[in-house]
């Protein structure tokens, strides 16, 4: 088997996949749950119910808002309690349906047996509408909505469809997880989006630190009546997971600046989205549960685990279920320690894409005091963008717009990996995320004026 | 919750820092220094002992007295400096010269210039140089002390640079190459073993404190460039292989032309770089006034380091 990696940059922490060998648990149903509106990329939907409606899991309670938004359903079923604004999890506001939780009863029409349904029935309308009927979206951390990026412009032809099964960030192995125990679902979800991508070439993308998870793809994959699909070993190296960094390792072309995955043929969804759009379409079953890692390395490993969740359980009472915050946690982190958020608030509740509670001891994460520049390049050459991080720094600086512009802050994927190799602890990314934001405000200002200037 | 630390990701950081990339490149350093320490014996324990405290305590006390800054001595980075500029003199030097080069290459060529990462050349170089020309009789003393494991009576034994601009090429005509790759006694006390920096040079690699670009095309630029004028004319010119092993190009090459801050980050550039100075080192050893060059071609060459970082930059994701 070929083994493949990106060209530019990438760094190689250790990967501490500590919680690896804990199978995937089911949790149990908190009495509360609060289900967030804004937890897919775009607008946020717009609640349906009412306070004191009865309302079963799997029902709709939020209607996208726009072209870009996605429905939200009900994790369990009781009744409304209230619709209000609530703290996510970096402290922001934003409005979250309360349900006071009296069962686990189900719409009708939902499959909730574990019986694999491999035929693929429904024509490619049907499927679109049923991922979409079923708020489905990316859970590979972006949250796009999935039937948007299935259904690329006129135009534009899927020739790849890669299956992201990198899960490249150190610690998370929920990815991991479902793809030794729902391997075969994630294929059948596989077929369902190459049938919608009009049969193209179909590759589940996983990295060499993860064997069985290969194994287990490559046999699951012979005993399937699919074609086209294979299954592609990569080096270990971060961010492998990044989509332009995938479409680069596997197809060995690179997306243009600006530009969408479909330019060069490429359609990149996780393996998580997979198992998603699985459910959704074989057995009708909305997106109200995913997969989290419970880990950390001031977790013992018997404290570690991989949980079934639904959306809307607060992350205090995951906490709570799973043994309680270890007392030597310096930072906890809801998602991988390169790219995700540091959780400022315990009582928010998880979302679609919530991928993990990660406890850090102050030793891994605590920030050391920044020293001068000594030029050596590291940021440069971890870049996975080609970027020039301390070049960036030093224009952000001199409050040159321009300049950053010129010197391409906008393609920052903000992987982290700047920061990460910088021997003299330059908060690099901390200053260098804000400059991005800056010039692409002038950029998309730029583009709306040039809009205005042609419709005259 | 509330000793909670919460800040922008990354949450977790390479265990690199500027601190243990200097004490590799101390530790890398270590092979040539025991060596010369065996073979010049006390004189020069005295001048690296000198060098490396007055570094020190020059950049303690400028940064706390003048600039009023945090202290930066803990980063090693003066320790670096202190050894290197003491690799770079003979063990013959007084102790007061020693100094006056760590004064002026830590006050005035690192500090001035703001620190560590400001300085435009490299600071152990141009302490060198400018002891070399305001005492060249101590710079160019190349009497050999008593070492530990080695005593002479006291030889002065000028250097093979020194005796081939003086007498051409008969006057080091019969050299033995092999030893001088293993013991070159005579000349800076760092170039006294080829072979104890090429180890040193090794470790850096393999911990990946430095990449092998400027060194490699320094020494295939003197091999190519000695190469062509000793084709030419070899009652000359001397061979190429004379020209590697000799005055200080594998310690310059391997130790002093990758430092960091006055080297071109990107791989074009620190080729570009590297040329150079074999290119300058060659014509100064051929047609210049000084026997030697290496410190010379460093120097010329760090002047055009931010000219490369503005013309190579790294190649961009999405422009294939």
């Amino acid at each position: 088997m070929r083994k493949v990696t990106f060209s530019i940059g990438g760094i190689h922490p250790h990967d501490s996949k500590l919680s690896r060998d804990c199978k995937i648990e089911v949790l149990p149903l908190p009495q509360t749950m609060y289900v967030s509106m804004a937890q897919h990329l775009g607008a946020p939907a717009t609640p349906i119910v009412n306070v004191g409606d009865k309302v079963l899991a799997g029902q709709v309670i939020a209607e996208p808002a726009g072209f870009i938004s996605a429905y939200v359903h009900s994790p369990a079923s009781g009744t409304v309690k209230s619709i209000a604004p609530r703290a996510d999890i970096t402290g922001r506001m934003v409005p979250h349906v309360e349900i006071a939780v009296e069962g686990d009863e189900w719409v009708e029409g939902v499959d909730l047996s574990d019986t694999l349904v491999t035929d693929i029935t429904l024509d490619r309308a049907q499927i679109l509408e049923r991922i979409k009927q079923c708020g489905i979206v990316g859970l590979g951390g972006a949250t796009f909505p999935t039937h948007v990026k299935l259904n690329p412009a006129p135009g534009s032809k899927a020739e790849c469809l890669i299956l992201n099964g990198a899960e490249c960030e150190p610690y998370l192995t929920s990815d991991y997880r479902i793809l030794l125990e729902k391997t075969r679902e994630i294929i059948v979800g596989a077929a369902i989006m190459q049938k919608v991508l009009g049969g193209c070439h179909t590759v589940i993308a996983i990295e060499e630190n993860k064997p069985e998870a290969i194994s287990a793809v490559s046999e699951a994959l012979a005993s399937l009546p699919y074609s086209d699909i294979e299954v592609l070993s990569m080096k270990k190296r971060y961010p492998q997971g990044g989509e332009k960094q995938l479409i680069d390792a596997v197809m060995k072309r690179q997306v243009k600046s600006g530009g969408l995955p479909i330019s060069v043929g490429a359609v990149v969804q996780n393996v998580a989205t997979a198992l998603a759009v699985y459910e959704a379409v074989q057995k009708n079953k909305p997106l109200v549960t995913n997969t989290m890692t419970i880990t950390g390395d001031c977790l013992p490993v018997e404290k570690q685990h991989n949980y079934l969740f639904r959306i809307g359980m607060p992350l205090s009472y995951i906490a709570q279920v799973a043994g309680g915050v270890p007392e030597s946690a310096a930072k906890i982190v809801s998602g991988g320690p390169m790219m995700g958020k540091a959780i400022s608030n315990m009582d928010a509740a998880t979302v679609k894409g919530s991928s993990s509670l990660l406890y850090l001891s102050e030793g891994s994460t605590r920030r050391h005091p920044a020293s001068n520049c000594i030029r050596c390049g590291r940021c440069s050459d971890a870049c996975p963008m080609g970027l020039e991080p301390f070049l960036l720094n030093r224009l952000n600086k001199a409050g040159d717009l321009e300049g950053l512009e010129k010197a391409s802050v906008q393609d920052c994927i903000e992987c982290g990996c700047c920061l990460y190799s910088c021997p003299a602890n330059i908060p690099l990314l901390d200053y260098i995320r804000p400059a991005k934001a800056q010039v692409m405000g002038v950029i998309r200002a730029r583009a709306a004026a040039a809009k205005a200037a042609q419709g005259k | 919750m509330s000793n909670i630390l919460v800040s922008p990701s990354p949450h977790i950081h390479s265990a690199v820092s500027t601190t243990s990339l200097m004490r590799d490149v101390v530790i890398a350093l270590c092979p040539a220094l025991l060596v010369s320490i065996l073979f010049y014996g006390w004189s020069e324990l005295l001048v690296i002992a000198v060098s490396v405290a007055s570094c020190v305590l020059i950049e303690w006390a400028v940064t706390k007295f003048l600039m009023k800054a945090p202290c930066t001595i803990s980063d090693l980075s003066a320790v670096v400096t202190g050894v290197l500029l003491a690799m770079n003199l003979p063990a013959t030097t007084p102790w007061w010269v020693v100094f006056i080069g760590a004064l002026f290459a830590i006050g005035v060529v690192k500090l001035t210039f703001g620190g560590l990462g400001q300085n435009i050349f490299n600071p152990a170089i141009a302490g060198r140089v400018f002891l070399l020309i305001s005492f060249p009789t101590y710079l160019t003393d190349w009497t050999i002390p008593n070492g530990f494991i080695h005593s002479t009576d006291a030889v002065s034994g000028s250097t093979l640079l020194g005796r081939y601009a003086e007498g051409g090429v008969e006057a080091v005509a019969g050299t033995d190459y092999l030893q001088t790759l293993f013991l070159n006694i005579g000349g800076s006390a760092g170039e006294i073993s080829a072979l104890a920096l090429l180890l040193g040079f090794a470790y850096l690699l393999v911990r990946k404190v430095i990449k092998p670009w400027i060194p490699l095309s320094i020494f295939l630029t003197v091999f190519v460039t000695s190469g062509i004028f000793y084709l030419i004319d070899p009652s000359t010119y001397t061979d190429p292989l004379f020209n590697l092993l000799t005055g200080g190009v594998i310690l310059g090459a391997c130790f002093m032309a990758t430092d960091y801050v006055t080297s071109p980050m990107t791989t074009l550039g620190g080729v570009i770089y590297g040329v150079g100075i074999g290119f300058i080192l060659m014509m100064i050893r051929y047609f210049g006034a000084y026997p030697e060059g290496m410190s010379f071609a460093i120097l010329i060459m760090n002047m055009f380091v931010p000219l490369l970082n503005r013309w190579f930059h790294q190649s961009k994701y999405g422009r294939k």
